[in-house]
């Protein structure tokens, strides 16, 4: 069959810094090809190019053995190539339908015809059995609700060619099948899917082939059926990859209860999960791993810790201390660190550089003041002790946060938190948007500090990083922990607890 | 008592218009994401603009051109440096301020001197439809206006639908809220942004100058006097529609209705206290006494395309 797309010799400079260089890259029609690659290997730029956002340097592409000269988004609809940006590219304020038809000639007379392309847009939903409420306003819709309607988009413009830039990175387990499914059924129709990721067991699950990108050049284009993931890994960083952490062996009689959770309840506010009677106990060289889909209590649990939310009934202790409703000065100064699940809003601050971000966590600290001045020379060598010991690339400690990659403010912000040596680290999706040679640096330093005797309470959405690392797991829904588990427990009864079935419950239904 | 009722609409909807005038052009630049607070003096400018105008020319119409056009080059200047540049929408639009009540200021003591008697322009006067301007109370509700308030309002109806029902206005909406999306759907955003812009300050130079030839048939220095911030306000308190800013209009112009009444009546009411009635209820809009009233978006974020 006739190759969807060939990118022939791509190079790609912005001012100077190469982004894409030399990249080939076939795309089969009717296959689902993975472009795999680090942050910052090139593959958003190149899809870019192939969405006409960017203009490559130099290179040629071909659709279907002709080439294109592919200038502006307008042209590349018209081409027949829809793409689902990371960011949904959607007007929240807007309604479904204005959504579709926006950009589009779809009027009668001077006004917008929005009743028949409502129709056209419910007749394709149904086709890909899709529902979605033309009328209804965008802000409404739940995230996978919203890629629903940007692949609508694609389609109600006649694409073939889709490119999806990092799809799973917000939906919940339940709504990648869902894609997945939609993968499936779109190439059944001889459509072809681009799939640009950085996950190794989704490539493995859905794709046909892969092209791996590294610093801006491809590495090897590989047949699935013939790879596995140790290899994908290998190729994607270049060096072989720790999949597996080794953990220090615990000797229980050392192990004191740290953290102490009893009966901890508070109230449901708008936006806000209730939470009911949860206990939890998290002792030294322990990881608590908290999983659960996104929204279920966990980031409530996390605030009433730090001393952000009101615990209405029950007790925190740390230590011994009580320190149910105590500010979140008086939670840091009993040794907590915090990693937020929010980066950019909770993390960091985006327009100061890396000493001021670092000094944020430690202005007390004695030998950053004199009387009322900063110690700046101090403040300056301890920035680079961590930035050096975390590995963070960045030009200098000057540079603002905003100007590096997740994962180096991710490695800042870890770096700050773990040099405070805390009693209690909590980890709120630690590696959310990194790429796989970042998140194996976080998850082993968080590893590290359970060997060196600290409590660590993870939360994260990804099964996968929860076994990886969890000495137990706790499964929330609705506010609740439906069972504290070990980490060996099977994938599909811990998919249970999920879905709101008490552990105890699937004990006895096994019994039984 | 009807009489006094009928009366005081009258009124209300004659000082309305400058703002109402504004306000349906600014609805075009905020949606489209541009805040323009330089209103009040490009408002100026028009004023002055359409003064000379009709002076010269002999004809209110010649003026009304001579106000959109000028009001026109000033959008022009505000959208190179708010879109092309991306300087800041505020400290931008301050500046505008400033250039309006010097420029019309200056020019006017220029051309017409310090204390000279200044000519009288030939102005815009109200209708007399027969029969029906001659009606009881219907005749002064709705027939004894000049000509320029039954084409705004026209204009406003057209406005409105233009915004919410037609391919046009989908864009201007959607580039206030999310300038991203629309690149990736191949919509040229700078080129919408700017057309937004040049409208609504062609609409305030023409704001500006119902002030100086339909209301009065002169100029007289910094004669807007906080309309320009107020027609801001009704498209606020009008929840960004251009039917919004009629209500938002009728009540501000109520408010200066009532100043006027007042003030004939010669009553010991402090003129100050009902000279700030459209800025409280700003604030009652702002802190969601109409509703929630929600602002773009992407209004006032510059948009870069890298």
């Amino acid at each position: 069959m006739a190759n969807a797309l060939e990118m022939k010799q791509i190079c790609k400079y912005f001012s100077g810094v190469r982004a894409n260089y030399n990249v080939n890259l076939t795309v089969r029609q009717g296959e689902v090809h993975a472009l795999l690659g680090e942050n910052g290997a090139g593959k958003s730029t190149l899809m870019n190019i192939l969405y006409g956002l960017y203009s490559p340097t130099s290179g040629e592409i071909y659709l279907n053995g002709e080439k294109v000269d592919i200038t502006s988004p307008e042209k590349a609809i018209k081409l027949g190539i829809g793409m689902v940006h990371q960011h949904f590219m959607l007007v929240p304020a807007l309604s479904v339908i204005e959504n579709v038809v926006l950009g589009m000639n779809e009027t009668k007379g001077p006004m917008l015809d929005l009743a028949s392309a409502s129709k056209r847009l419910t007749d394709l939903a149904k086709q890909y059995n899709m529902e979605l409420d033309p009328n209804a306003k965008v802000s409404q819709l739940t995230v996978g609700q919203q890629q629903r309607l940007e692949i609508l988009k694609a389609l109600y413009r006649g694409a073939k060619l889709f490119i999806f830039d990092e799809p799973t990175a917000v939906l919940t387990p339940q709504e990648v099948d869902e894609l997945f499914n939609m993968f499936k059924l779109l190439t059944s129709e001889g459509k072809t899917i681009i799939f640009i990721t950085h996950k190794l067991p989704e490539v493995m699950t859905i794709c046909d082939r892969c092209t791996v990108l590294r610093l801006g050049e491809v590495t090897a284009t590989v047949d699935i059926a013939n790879t596995n993931r140790q290899e994908l890994a290998t190729l994607m960083v270049g060096k072989p990859v720790e999949l597996v952490y080794e953990k220090a062996e615990m000797d229980p009689a050392k192990q004191t209860a740290i953290l102490k959770i009893e009966h901890l309840q508070t109230a449901a506010a708008e936006g806000v999960k209730a939470l009911k009677d949860i206990n939890l106990e998290i002792k030294s060289g322990e990881i608590i791993g908290i999983a659960g889909v996104d929204g279920n209590g966990q980031s409530e649990l996390v605030d009433c810790i730090t001393g952000l939310l009101p615990v209405q009934s029950g007790t925190i202790s740390i230590d011994g201390q009580d320190l149910t409703n105590a500010s979140p000065k008086k939670v840091l100064e009993a040794h907590v660190s915090h990693i937020p699940a929010d980066r950019l809003a909770r993390g960091v601050l985006v327009a100061m550089d890396m000493s001021e971000n670092v000094l944020l966590m430690n202005t007390k600290r004695p030998d950053f003041n004199k009387g009322i001045f900063l110690q700046w020379n101090k403040i300056h060598e301890y920035t680079d002790e961590i930035i050096k010991k975390y590995n963070v690339k960045t030009p200098s400690r000057e540079e603002l946060m905003q100007n590096l990659s997740g994962g180096n403010q991710q490695k800042i912000v870890l770096g700050r938190e773990i040099e405070r040596s805390p009693r209690l680290l909590i980890a709120m999706h630690p590696a959310r948007g990194l790429d796989i040679g970042a998140t194996s640096f976080v998850q082993q330093n968080i590893v590290d500090e359970r060997d060196r005797g600290a409590a660590v309470l993870l939360v994260s959405t990804e099964l996968e990083e929860i076994q990886a690392l969890s000495d137990r797991i706790a499964v929330m829904f609705e506010g609740q922990i439906m069972g504290i588990v070990p980490p060996d427990t099977p994938i599909h009864e811990i998919s249970m607890m999920m879905a709101g079935i008490h552990y105890e419950d699937i004990q006895k239904e096994n019994a039984g | 008592m009807l009489d006094t009722i009928v009366n005081f609409i009258n009124t209300d909807i004659r000082m309305m218009m400058p703002i109402l005038i504004a306000a349906m052009g600014l609805v075009y630049s905020e949606r489209a994401g541009i805040l323009n607070i330089g209103a009040e003096g490009i408002m100026l400018i028009g004023s002055f603009a359409g003064y000379v105008g009709a002076v010269y020319s002999g004809s209110p119409w010649v003026g009304i051109l001579a106000a959109l056009i000028s009001g026109g080059l000033v959008g022009i200047l505000f959208a190179f440096l708010t879109i092309t540049l991306q300087a800041d929408q505020t400290v931008v639009g301050a500046a505008m301020n400033i250039f309006g009540l010097g420029l019309s200021t200056t020019l006017n003591r220029v051309i017409f001197g310090v204390n000279a008697n200044m000519p009288k322009a030939n102005a815009f006067s109200t209708i007399q439809i027969p029969v029906l301007s001659d009606l009881p109370i219907v005749g002064e509700l709705l027939f004894q206006y000049n000509i320029l308030v039954y084409l705004a309002i026209l204009f406003l109806l057209i406005l409105h639908i233009v915004m919410f029902r037609t391919k046009l206005g989908l864009k201007v909406r959607a580039v206030g809220e999310n300038p991203r999306a629309c690149d990736t759907l191949g919509i040229n955003v700078y080129r919408v942004r700017y057309g937004a812009v040049i409208f609504s300050t062609a609409m305030c130079g023409i704001a500006g100058a119902y002030m100086s030839i339909a209301q009065l048939s002169m100029f007289s220095e910094n004669m807007v006097s906080g309309r320009g911030y107020i027609a801001l306000s009704a498209v606020v308190f009008g929840k960004y529609s251009p039917l919004g800013t009629l209500i938002a209009g009728l009540v501000f112009g109520a408010g200066q209705a009532l100043q006027v009444k007042m003030a004939a009546l010669q009553t010991n009411f402090p003129d100050e206290l009902l000279q700030a009635i459209p800025y409280l209820l700003t604030i009652f809009a702002l802190v969601g006494v109409v509703g929630k009233s929600v602002s773009p978006a992407a209004e006032t974020i510059p948009y870069d395309k890298d």
